[in-house]
């Protein structure tokens, strides 16, 4: 292995020199300050005696695993603890960080790190952070044996590591992780599932943490993934407020459900800060049954008048943009608003612009009404292969719509 | 009204979305070596020892409360807290012993399911490598929600003891008298006797897999208080079958004439002049307790040590993704099925090993437990009062000098 590698554990207990080479002590912990750089070994905690001192990293002149560290400058100051610096042995080794790429939670055995050599100056940088059976042999060996022997013994067991930069740390006081200057950015960019994996992984305090920072779509994509327990008890934790731009941007019908798992006086919180639109559809889904039709439906469809034509179809979905992913039916109604087709939207493909939508209707009509059961429901989309289920109140008008999504969500909590 | 209503359902509701953990581990509680302590205490001292129950039920629900509030409120299980908290090499140490340990279990129910049913003449080279298949299926196979109602079902036919009890016809009077009014007879055989049943009472597996079963059933704090009148329910329950399965000892086969019993198959034998449905029952329930427990003890032990040592654990990842996991649970279940089915094994004194080892690595789980449960930052307002730590230390140090006496004296006496 190359020579200016250095594992964490190789630097824990490492005798530190002065000018004239006399040890001072051994390091106790080092420390990273993101602010000013993210993988820079900023300072070597070192003890001596009874006080810790501290080596900044432009007063080490060499570091070597044989011989230790050498300053170059013997001016220490006593270390404090502040709360701007990350400690490798008290924050990160042992500790659970995100593996950003791996989409997982993972333990810290060890670190990676490399030695590089600027101007006169040794610094060392943190590469990668070690998990897997490798780093826990060096580790346990460590001390016990010649550095040089360990390496030799951990040699042939595959190394599993993940780069430093793909890692997230997660920290829930919110003072300190903008000292630390952590965000959840990267995180942002993972798919709502594997976040939502991830979160299920973590503690009460560390997810409070991330939906606290993170942007409220992804939080609500995120949220929607997750058991809807779990999501109870993380609403409950944020602010109301926080809370309420979450549920705002989730789905009526998952907004509903999340809600109907909180008590009665944080709901009715939640609800108090949201905007008035979502809230009304939030609300009038809240008044349903959880295992009614009702209560499995939400309200984001496309509903037109019975006369229209595809152009029509097509203008309606360009208005309807955010809806387009999960689409597949387009419902048609009187003007009383009651339900009368519902058109398969790829049908319009292979329609002339000015044919009526209601000759391309499904036969026959499958509804539901809103009080229908969860089981009857589910028989039907089993029955009829269907995507999408129109619900309609007494009067026959179109409340909501059931998706395939809501009966596979139904199915996997039997 | 309708308000009350509400609430009340509310809470029962919480209740039933909490129920399992504590309940499913206070019930393994009474495995194969418990009922055969239990068994052996009835046979030769009658109703004599039936105090102890009360205290043993104390002392029970102390230190289960502790782990289920510890897995409430972090949301981490206790060996993920021992790592954060007391590093890799502690962990290490602990898990190595953990395994040895629950080893030393497995092989002693595996032994009890080979006892039971050989009452039914049933050869131990087929009962046991079909147990041993049927509970690696059930666990990898089916999800956790139905494996856990699987075992809330086990739970119940623990209700065989007390029937078994009730048709022996004991003298209830006595039973009743004893129950409240300590006896300590200044006898060796007596004294082992308390020993071994306080000692059988606290093993350390249990304090793993409760505290990981609370988490992975995503208790919160909010919810705990629910949970804590389930982990009491559990232990008096507990100790409702223990009361059964002594007084139905006392009553067969003390009252006749009072003898050691070297094994619980001996007990089930010396019920059967009181009628074959007794007979049957405690054999049953012998069979029941002794799988049951070997189906929870593997995958427990997995669990803690992957997760201590941060590799990846659950029975919902795939092989490829924890093999780690995986190997030591069929590593556990194989060994553990394949030693009792050695030429001239040593079943009874297994048993007795594994109470050995149980006691031994016992203090070394304690003491971190209520060091971790009174750390402010990891508990927060969720801290042992005073009063409990005076409790629970006086408990743990009551603990391990009973265990330490039992090690004592069952190595003596082998």
């Amino acid at each position: 292995m190359a020579d200016n590698v250095l594992f964490f554990t190789e630097l824990l207990g490492m005798p530190v020199l002065d000018l004239k080479g006399r040890r001072i002590g051994r390091v106790k912990d080092a420390a990273l300050v993101p602010r000013e750089h993210t993988s820079r070994i900023d300072r070597y905690l070192v003890g001596g005696g009874d006080a810790w001192l501290t080596v900044r990293y432009d007063q080490v002149a060499g570091i070597s695993r044989d011989a230790g560290i050498r300053l170059s400058d013997e001016l220490l100051v006593p270390y404090h603890d502040d709360d701007c610096i990350l400690r490798i042995a008290r924050d990160l080794l042992d500790q659970q960080i995100i593996d950003v790429t791996g989409r997982k939670v993972v333990r810290v055995n060890d670190l990676t790190m490399e030695i590089r050599q600027e101007g006169g100056r040794a610094t060392v940088h943190v590469v990668e952070v070690d998990i897997g059976l490798r780093s826990v042999v060096r580790r346990l060996l460590q001390g016990g044996m010649p550095g040089r022997w360990i390496r030799r013994v951990q040699e042939p067991i595959p190394p599993n590591s993940i780069r430093w930069e793909l890692c997230n740390v997660v920290e829930s006081d919110p003072l300190r992780r903008l000292r630390l200057a952590i965000s959840y950015q990267k995180l942002e960019e993972l798919h709502p599932a594997d976040l939502a994996d991830i979160v299920e992984d973590l503690s009460p305090s560390e997810r409070e943490a991330i939906f606290e920072t993170i942007d409220s779509e992804v939080a609500a994509d995120t949220l929607s993934e997750i058991d809807p327990k779990m999501q109870a008890a993380i609403l409950e934790s944020l602010e109301p407020e926080k809370a309420a731009d979450i549920v705002e941007e989730m789905a009526p019908d998952e907004a509903a459900d999340a809600l109907s798992e909180l008590g009665a006086e944080t709901s009715e919180e939640i609800l108090e800060e949201m905007e008035a639109e979502p809230k009304t559809e939030v609300e009038e889904l809240l008044e349903f049954e959880e295992d009614t039709a009702g209560g499995m439906m939400n309200t984001e469809y496309v509903a037109l008048p019975e006369g229209a034509s595809v152009a029509d179809a097509l203008a309606a979905l360009r208005h309807n943009e955010d809806l387009l992913e999960q689409l597949n039916t387009i419902f048609l109604v009187d003007a009383q608003e009651r339900l009368v087709a519902s058109v398969p939207l790829a049908r319009l493909f292979i329609a002339p612009a000015d044919a009526l939508l209601k000759e391309m209707a499904s036969d026959p009509l499958i509804q539901a009404p809103v009080d229908e059961s969860q089981d009857r429901v589910t028989e039907q989309f089993d029955k009829y292969n269907l995507l999408t289920l129109p619900v309609v109140d007494e009067e026959g008008k179109l409340a909501g719509v059931i998706t395939a999504d809501d009966i596979i969500s139904v199915l996997r909590q039997k | 009204m309708g308000r009350l209503f509400g609430r009340f359902r509310y809470h029962i509701l919480v209740f039933f979305a909490v129920i399992g953990p504590g309940f499913i581990t206070a019930m393994v509680d009474n495995d194969s070596g418990g009922i055969f302590t239990y068994s052996a205490a009835g046979a030769r001292w009658g109703y004599l020892p039936l105090w102890t129950l009360l205290p043993i039920t104390l002392v029970l629900i102390i230190t289960q409360e502790m782990c289920s509030r510890m897995g409430a409120v972090t949301g981490k299980g206790l060996s993920d807290l021992i790592r954060e908290e007391f590093g890799l090499r502690v962990t290490f140490i602990m898990m190595t012993l953990l395994v040895i340990t629950n080893f030393s279990n497995v092989v002693a129910e595996f032994a009890g399911v080979a006892s039971s049913l050989e009452l039914f003449h049933i050869s131990r080279f087929i009962s046991v490598p079909l147990s041993a298949v049927a509970v690696w299926f059930l666990v990898v196979k089916g999800n956790y929600r139905s494996v856990e109602k699987i075992f809330l079902l086990a739970s119940l036919l623990y209700v065989s003891y007390i029937i078994s009890g009730i048709l022996v016809k004991p003298d209830w009077k006595e039973a009743a008298i004893y129950s409240v009014k300590p006896v300590l007879l200044l006898e060796p055989g007596y004294i082992y006797m308390l020993i071994g049943m306080v000692g059988t009472t606290i093993a350390p597996w249990m304090q793993f897999y409760l505290q990981s079963a609370v988490v992975e059933k995503g208790i919160t704090a909010k919810e705990y208080a629910a949970s804590r009148v389930e982990v009491i329910f559990g232990c008096i329950m507990t100790d409702v079958i223990a009361f059964f399965i002594i007084v139905a000892c006392a009553g067969a086969i003390y009252s006749v004439a009072p003898k050691d019993i070297q094994d619980a198959k001996e007990a089930a034998l010396g019920l059967k002049p009181f009628g074959q449905y007794a007979f049957l029952l405690f054999s049953a329930g012998l069979f029941n307790a002794s799988i049951f427990a070997a189906s929870i003890l593997p995958l427990s032990t997995a669990y803690s040590v992957c997760e201590g040592l941060g590799f990846e654990a659950g029975v919902d990842k795939r092989l490829k993704e924890a093999p780690i996991f995986y190997l030591l649970y069929t590593l556990l279940i194989v060994a553990g099925a394949g030693a009792v089915l050695l030429p001239n094994f040593p079943l009874v004194k297994m048993i007795l090993l594994s109470q050995v080892l149980n006691g031994a690595l016992l203090p070394f789980v304690l003491i971190p437990m209520i060091l971790l449960i009174n750390r402010k930052d990891l508990m927060q307002e969720w801290v042992n009062p005073r009063w409990f730590n005076l409790v629970s230390w006086i408990t743990v140090a009551f603990m391990i000098g009973i265990t330490a006496a039992l090690v004592a004296v069952t190595i003596k006496g082998t």
